[in-house]
């Protein structure tokens, strides 16, 4: 069975405040670079077996609704290579 | 009437949970993360720490503990009463055991301090707490801004869920005693047999620690569940 891996790419729904982003943000303008936002998110990096690209995107968009994210304050995105 | 206080690996309230309950002469019984026997506890505590170092999310990795499974059946299968700590809050949550979830404070900072709450909704799971009462509790989290969407935080004024709120020392909802940007300032919240607090009635226990009004929070508490326990059998 083939191997893929997956990043999982986890990020704060835009109505939840970041104060990590915000800190981080303060402290680039503070260093002098032009930058409007600053959001900090959380990247997962999954290997599995499975039939097929889009088989082991199911699996991996299950764990991420799972556990990976919480649907209440997060959002996820999947992305697919073959390993 | 025995209490099951659960450790998971990075709690670090456990023991003074226990300690508190003895202190109050309530029989205990330590439970293991790990395990799934529950038959001899009549009621629940999930104690606050930093179950799996705070990895993931708080609580996410806790949450899914063979000790949760557990806790989630017997709250299906026999409404068992659980109260849920600072981390244990936010395992019940991350659970989808209470609504809602925790986010990082507002300032971005560890908040350790004393802080006045108001009893918002009289519940039965806490016989003797009144309405409008003033509770003085320390907090001590990074995480407990909670949140919930709009629609949800309405539906959970309406139907009384809302527990706790943080107040000034006069008793009134005040954004400047917001300790970490909670929505509507909830501090605690319940639904069914289920409560949780972000602060720690087990540090409160006496006067010469500060307050006394854990005490009484976890005394109400202790009511609340030898009143039901009377009317089952």
């Amino acid at each position: 069975m083939p191997s893929f891996r997956v990043l999982v790419t986890v990020t704060l729904k835009p109505e939840i405040l970041d104060p990590a982003g915000q800190a981080t943000h303060q402290v680039l303008q503070h260093l002098g670079y032009a930058v409007d936002n600053v959001r900090i998110g959380r990247i997962v990096t999954l290997t599995v077996e499975a039939d097929d690209a889009n088989s082991a995107r199911g699996v991996a968009e299950r764990m991420a609704q799972d556990i990976l994210a919480n649907p209440i304050m997060e959002s996820f995105e999947c992305q697919v290579d073959l390993s | 009437m025995r209490v099951g206080v659960v450790t998971f690996p990075g709690s670090n309230c456990d023991c003074d949970t226990l300690e508190a309950f003895e202190f109050l002469d309530v029989p205990t019984k330590h439970l293991w993360y790990a395990d799934t026997d529950l038959t001899d506890v009549d009621a629940v505590v999930l104690p606050g720490g930093f179950s799996y170092g705070d990895y993931l999310r708080s609580g996410a990795l806790a949450a899914k503990a063979p000790m949760m499974t557990a806790i989630r059946d017997a709250i299906q299968g026999r409404d068992l009463p659980v109260l849920g700590i600072c981390n244990g809050f936010q395992i019940l949550t991350e659970a989808g055991l209470l609504p809602g979830a925790l986010r990082a404070n507002r300032h971005g900072q560890f908040r350790c301090a004393w802080q006045t709450l108001r009893v918002t909704n009289e519940s039965p799971l806490f016989l003797g707490l009144s309405e409008g009462e003033l509770l003085r509790l320390p907090i001590a989290h990074a995480e407990g801004s909670y949140y919930a969407p709009a629609g949800t935080l309405a539906d959970l004024f309406m139907s009384r869920e809302v527990w706790l709120q943080y107040v000034d020392d006069r008793g009134d909802l005040n954004t400047l005693t917001n300790p970490n940007g909670s929505l509507a300032n909830i501090a605690g919240i319940t639904r069914g047999n289920v409560a949780a607090l972000m602060p720690h009635p087990e540090r409160a226990l006496e006067k010469a620690f500060g307050s006394e009004d854990g005490r009484r929070l976890l005394m109400a508490w202790l009511r609340g569940l030898q009143e039901r326990s009377a009317h089952a059998s």
